[in-house]
């Protein structure tokens, strides 16, 4: 069952993702984002992270990607900025280059050290669902970094105001 | 319960479509939404080795990582109001101001 639900979404990811580099509107292609975003979420439901699924719905496919269509629309794009783009050899080099890339990562995440047979694996252990276990490493082992983020989203804010303002 | 393979390769292909689209783009805003996608293959990759080395320390980064790339998305697109207002352009071989 798993197998299954998993060949699907990953297949709609895929898609989604190359149809995000590949559409000429870039509105198109921030659609096309957050369906990757939900299909990821759904991969997490699968993983046993529930909490995470949720956050990636609200933060990513709700938050960051409403940013996006905003300054889309903010920026009201003419139509020749969605002219055809040239340098084919850089394109040429670009794929040749990623598709290396690719199987190099593969590589490494199948046959090296990740492997699930040479890991000693937890298998036998379920990891904790649900929000409190999180919490409880959040608010203990990683409280210096998640206090860190919050410094950070803060100086974000701060620094967009600045930026976007035409006059302070 | 599926190992976590198939995951892990998943996650790759996603991050290298994200690194395709930075190389091959030349809009700005599409360049930007293939680093999102990077970061979110890579998110994918944390929560599939939590799950597989059964503890939860991978969750906790995935979350401070979507913490930084909201922190990130926000100032970026600020950059990109910036440059929009001075060049009135969303190509990236028109912002060669610093370029020798």
């Amino acid at each position: 069952m798993e197998i299954l639900i998993f060949s699907i979404v990953a297949l709609i990811a895929v898609i989604c993702s190359v149809q995000v580099i590949i559409s000429r509107n870039p509105v198109n292609s921030a659609l096309f984002l957050i369906a990757t975003m939900v299909s990821l979420a759904i991969l997490f439901i699968l993983l046993n992270a529930p909490f995470l699924a949720t956050i990636q719905i609200i933060v990513y496919a709700g938050a960051i990607m409403v940013l996006f269509l905003f300054v889309i629309m903010l920026l009201n794009l003419r139509r020749d900025e969605f002219g055809p783009e040239r340098r084919r050899a850089q394109r040429f080099f670009a794929i040749l280059f990623s598709f290396l890339l690719l199987i190099g990562i593969t590589t490494v995440l199948t046959v090296g050290t990740f492997n699930s047979n040479q890991v000693e694996s937890g298998w036998s252990k379920t990891i904790p669902a649900g929000v409190e276990p999180l919490a409880q490493l959040l608010f203990t082992k990683y409280l210096f970094p998640f206090e860190l983020a919050s410094v950070l989203l803060l100086v974000a804010i701060v620094g967009a105001v600045v930026m976007a303002k035409r006059r302070l | 319960m599926i190992s976590s393979s198939p995951y892990l390769i998943l996650s790759a292909v996603i991050f290298i479509i994200g690194v395709l689209g930075v190389m091959v783009r030349r809009n700005i805003l599409v360049m930007f939404m293939s680093i999102e996608l990077m970061l979110n293959g890579v998110n994918l990759a944390f929560v599939a080795l939590s799950r597989q080395l059964g503890n939860l320390d991978g969750q906790v980064v995935v979350f401070l990582v979507m913490a930084v790339a909201a922190a990130e998305a926000a100032v970026g697109l600020a950059i990109i109001i910036c440059i929009y207002r001075n060049k009135k352009s969303m190509n990236v071989d028109d912002f060669n101001l610093m370029k020798w």
